[in-house]
């Protein structure tokens, strides 16, 4: 009973606020209800059972994505540009075919799912729960994550790897007329270059830098 | 409707990712709201993934959850850093006015 009634008010919460981040005029509140989307779907994971999963949703789509969007979407002041969904005629066409795409792709899912009903040897569970005999969620997922799943792991660590690089090399730019620190000069500096003895006549005194 | 399954967990996964198909037709504002789209999209199939996984006992369904995390992650980043460098060409990221490749 608990866990119908919570399972119901997260998840219209959820669709409430997917609906609100395509429809809303502004996209930060957009970014907004996309963190309030994130943290209940993550309270629906930690309901049945897959705490850990629950809480990293958390912190990296809450704590990292949604934050790297609201960044963006403030950095670049797109925030009050309005929508114009009904307004030009361009754009109108594009509305009835996305909703027809739209609900045909969501009626061939609940096809899809109706299926699974009327072959219900195929529900049978294989093991008892989510996790292994007498051991947390989170402590059995470490112990396949890193023995069976091993190498795809790494692959993961590197597609990060790679995603950080580029998204470095593509934001980087020179700037020009910026005064910078540049140690290899700094270090490679000699007394020679940087010190000289003069012999200062009496009455004449030095000129410096001619 | 008391009983909680499998199935209504499908069926909201479902449902949001068809909101996100939708979103991403009838968006007219910028491309971020785009990829927003795209981040429910993979929301939606995390959620499968994981109901799958809880309801079978199979906890290779929340491993895959975990790279998916990851893919997304690396998606939006690359993804915002194109956005970014297109703004500062351009001026803008109107889905109307990008129209360079004549789509």
């Amino acid at each position: 009973m608990a866990h119908a009634i919570f399972f119901y008010v997260f998840s219209t919460i959820a669709i409430v606020s997917a609906i609100m981040v395509t429809a809303s005029k502004n996209t930060v509140h957009s970014v907004f209800f996309l963190i309030l989307d994130f943290i209940s779907v993550s309270c629906l994971f930690i309901m049945i059972g897959a705490e850990f999963l629950g809480m990293i949703m958390l912190i990296v789509y809450v704590g990292a994505v949604a934050v790297l969007f609201l960044f963006v979407v403030m950095m670049l002041n797109v925030a009050q540009q309005k929508n114009q969904w009904f307004l030009s005629s361009q754009s109108s066409r594009h509305i009835p075919i996305g909703l027809i795409i739209g609900t045909i792709i969501f009626f061939e899912l609940i096809i899809v799912i109706g299926g699974w009903k009327y072959k219900p040897e195929l529900f049978k569970k294989t093991n008892s729960t989510s996790s292994f005999e007498g051991i947390s969620n989170t402590h059995s997922l470490g112990q396949i994550l890193y023995t069976d799943y091993i190498h795809i792991f790494q692959i993961s660590g590197m597609i990060l790897l790679v995603a950080m690089i580029g998204a470095i090399v593509l934001t980087f730019r020179q700037r020009e007329g910026v005064k910078k620190q540049s140690y290899i000069k700094q270090i490679s500096r000699e007394r020679s270059e940087g010190v000289e003895a003069l012999e200062v006549q009496s009455n004449k005194g030095v000129k410096i830098d001619d | 409707m008391i009983d909680i399954g499998l199935g209504h967990y499908l069926t909201l996964g479902a449902i949001i990712f068809s909101i996100g198909i939708i979103g991403i037709f009838l968006n007219r504002k910028n491309i971020i709201v785009i990829l927003m789209s795209i981040e429910l999209i993979l929301l939606a199939v995390n959620i499968n993934l994981v109901a799958f996984s809880i309801y079978l006992g199979d906890l290779a369904g929340q491993v895959f959850t975990l790279f998916i995390l990851t893919v997304a992650a690396a998606e939006a980043a690359i993804g915002l850093a194109i956005i970014v460098v297109y703004f500062r060409n351009s001026g803008t990221i109107r889905v109307e006015e990008i129209d360079k490749l004549k789509g």
